[in-house]
């Protein structure tokens, strides 16, 4: 099987223009696909969380967070991946439902605890939650249905236990996780 | 008080102890400049093309440790501006770019003259600002000085619109700075001084590489201290020239591709690399796997993304190096470490810098007399190419801040207006302007500023006829095929009479020093055309992704370069 080179990286940044453009340039400029990006603002006002999910393949994803460090608008940033984390993502998928298969749909959705969001006479849109396997699983079982359409909010990752990434300091020290 | 957003920008200025700015008008940024009247205590300075004006302030920044500023119009005159900005960003040298916008209305609409410069320009600078409230002004200007000047040192640029400019508004100067994201004034890490002391102290063949951090920390004196208190020799990167004297006995020269053989022995027989406020450029390792073999390396440096970038560092050390050496230099047993550095004194004499005895004027020999006539009392600033690096191994300067070269980004033309600010931000010193005949000719268009604004610098053109760098490259990697290198020429001096400056011409030996002489005596810009030697090449060589082993010292050892290794960069 192959090893994933997949990192998960989560950053604090500024909610202002630009910063997305910033940040998603330093990855661009070392050609690492983003496979993923969730945005949304944080617990602290003014300020926004990022998750990402970088494939660097063989680079050096450390000197692009220490890159990411350096951006004046970034207060913090973390490679979780290592880090034990609970992760999820929400998925809406349009799957055609023909009256003969719709009973069989609903029962993959109902394994799945996903959500019917909508019915019409030839499709269903559902609601699915769940971390990237789940979700990628529902929509594997889904295939042979015939899928017409596939929206993904990309992973959110938060690290367990009491300590947030938001307790060190980072521009102190030489790790680019900054704890 | 309500200002205009243009007079916010030049209060701004004022109450950052900017005197002097260099720019050139155009439609979005008129109404600032119709402002400058009311402020006669700012000196302005018309350069003849933006970029000028961003390697202007640039020289300026790095002759006085104070902070350049230059000014331009939106679109045409703000992309003019990328190549100096990113020479500033390469080499660490804090700088202001001030840009004018179209029109808040008009922005995304493909105005006339619109460009979108924060997003041009994101990559090649330490941070900017697109202003769309003029009482955001004085935040904005001070947070720019600020990040530009702290930390690792880089340029800022603010685009403002030109309805921003207009706009009346309260002008609130905050006192301090409060940048979440941005806090580089770190404590000195003791812990990790220590260990670097340890390991200095148990060190037999320790070799310290001084780079540009050591001069924009202001660290002379304790990178001397550390250096004769230990006994450890110190080599000095291309912008870490004069940041340690020259003539001290101590000093090794210039590491890397055309750094002296002696430099690049010791780097590789070293046990203990101290390496302070550099980056191990790849002109400085060369293959990455063969530098340094046998030595523990100490990397000092303020920018944590430096640290283990190219090399493996065993003591990691981030901080300013000022406060770091002077915390660590308690710790530094006295040594003598005599038989280490008589061995460097041995490669010395063994592989010495040499110049043959040529009927011709060589580029080593007019550097080698500027350097005698101004008893190093003056300012060098290079271009780049082959003269650049004979500059570097044969200009001894032993005043800090004294050799000013594009390095990171090896910007052609760098020397026309970089030495021209340097002379606006040093009016005591004379400034020499070292140029290649290629580069010269990329920014000579900045005479017609000194011709005006009587900023006497004195010009060297290294006049071969060639892009000789590049000829060189074409010699040792590509069989000898010269492809585009061969240059016509004008007439340098009537070029110069042209602009009423004073033009001198050398074709012979006997002429260089009396031209020099003349050149220092003439109170205005003067330019001096040195007929070179044409088919001379930069000894010693050690080509892009070879090592001190592959090392070329002599131009006959070129043939028995049988396989010459793919020139990669």
């Amino acid at each position: 099987m192959k090893i994933s080179t997949q990192r998960t990286i989560t950053a604090l940044v500024e909610d202002k223009p630009g910063v997305l453009n910033r940040v998603t340039s330093l990855f661009r400029r070392r050609g690492f696909n983003i496979g993923s990006l969730a945005v949304g603002p944080s617990e602290i006002p003014n300020l926004s969380r990022l998750t990402f999910i970088v494939d660097p393949g063989p680079g050096d994803v450390e000197q692009v967070t220490k890159q990411l460090l350096k951006l004046i608008d970034v207060i913090k940033v973390v490679d979780v991946t290592d880090s034990e984390t609970v992760t999820r993502e929400m998925a809406l998928v349009k799957v055609k439902a023909e009256a003969t298969s719709r009973s069989e749909i609903i029962q993959i959705i109902e394994i799945f605890r996903a959500d019917i969001l909508d019915v019409s006479p030839e499709s269903i849109i559902l609601e699915v939650t769940g971390d990237s396997k789940k979700v990628d699983a529902i929509i594997e079982l889904l295939r042979g249905f015939g899928i017409m359409e596939v929206m993904r909010t990309g992973l959110v990752a938060m690290t367990r236990g009491k300590l947030g990434p938001l307790t060190s300091s980072h521009h102190n020290g030489t790790s680019p996780k900054g704890d | 008080m309500k200002l205009t957003g243009s007079q916010m920008v030049i209060e701004c200025l004022l109450k950052e102890g900017v005197h002097t700015i260099f720019g050139y008008p155009g439609g979005a940024i008129l109404p600032f400049y119709q402002t400058l009247p009311q402020y006669p205590q700012l000196r302005h300075i018309l350069v003849r093309h933006e970029q000028g004006a961003t390697h202007a302030a640039d020289g300026f920044s790095r002759a006085t440790g104070k902070i350049g500023v230059a000014v331009a119009t939106s679109g045409p005159g703000a992309t003019n501006m990328v190549t100096g900005l990113a020479t500033a960003l390469m080499d660490s040298s804090p700088l202001i770019a001030i840009t004018g916008q179209v029109a808040r209305s008009a922005i995304g609409k493909d105005a006339f003259q619109e460009t979108d410069v924060t997003g041009v320009t994101m990559p090649v600078t330490k941070h900017n600002y697109l202003v769309m409230d003029a009482k955001d002004i004085p935040r904005i200007m001070r947070e720019a000085f600020y990040i530009a000047q702290t930390g690792r040192p880089g340029p800022v640029l603010i685009d403002i619109p030109k309805d921003v400019q207009q706009e009346l508004a309260e002008f609130v100067w905050p006192e301090i700075v409060d940048l979440a994201g941005y806090k580089p004034l770190s404590e000195v890490p003791h812990a990790q001084v220590k260990k670097a002391a340890e390991l200095i102290n148990e060190s037999h063949r320790p070799l310290i590489l001084a780079g540009h951090g050591v001069t924009i920390s202001g660290a002379f004196h304790e990178l001397r201290e550390l250096a004769e208190k230990a006994q450890i020799p110190v080599v000095t990167t291309l912008l870490g020239i004069s940041s340690f004297p020259e003539s001290h006995v101590l000093h090794v020269g210039m590491p890397g591709m055309h750094g002296t053989a002696y430099a690049n022995y010791a780097i590789d027989s070293a046990d203990v690399l101290i390496a302070i406020g550099m980056r191990f450029d790849d002109r400085v390792t060369g293959k990455l796997s063969e530098f340094a073999p046998h030595a523990k390396v100490i990397h000092i440096d303020i920018d944590p993304a430096e640290i283990g970038k190219n090399i493996k560092v065993d003591v990691p050390i981030v901080g300013d190096v000022k406060p770091v050496l002077k915390a660590m230099l308690p710790s530094i047993a006295k040594k003598t470490h005599t038989e280490w550095v008589s061995q460097i004194s041995l490669w010395r004499k063994e592989h010495p810098l040499h110049l043959r005895d040529t009927k011709g004027i060589q580029q080593q020999y007019v550097i080698q007399k500027i350097q005698e006539v101004t008893k190093g009392n003056g300012i060098i600033v290079t271009g780049v190419g082959q003269h650049q690096m004979w500059a570097a191994q044969y200009f001894k300067s032993d005043m800090p801040g004294t050799f000013i070269s594009s390095g990171g980004l090896g910007t052609m033309g760098f020397e026309v207006p970089a030495a021209m600010g340097a002379q606006v931000g040093r009016p005591d010193m004379t400034v020499w302007s070292i140029a290649g005949d290629g580069g010269f000719q990329m920014t000579m268009s900045e005479l017609g500023t000194m011709a005006q604004e009587k900023i006497p610098v004195k010009f060297a053109i290294m006049n071969n006829g060639y892009l000789g760098m590049v000829r060189q490259w074409q010699e040792v990697f590509y069989q000898k095929q010269y492809v585009a290198t061969p240059l016509f020429n004008p007439d340098f001096v009537k070029l110069a009479e042209a602009y009423g400056m004073l033009g001198l011409r050398v074709t012979e030996k006997s002429e260089v020093i009396p031209a020099i002489k003349a050149a220092m005596n003439y109170p205005g810009p003067v330019l001096v055309d040195f007929r070179v030697v044409e088919d001379d090449n930069v000894f010693p060589m050690i080509a892009p992704g070879t090592s001190v082993k592959q090392m070329i010292e002599e131009k006959e050892s070129l043939v028995a370069m049988e396989d010459p290794p793919e020139a990669s960069s």
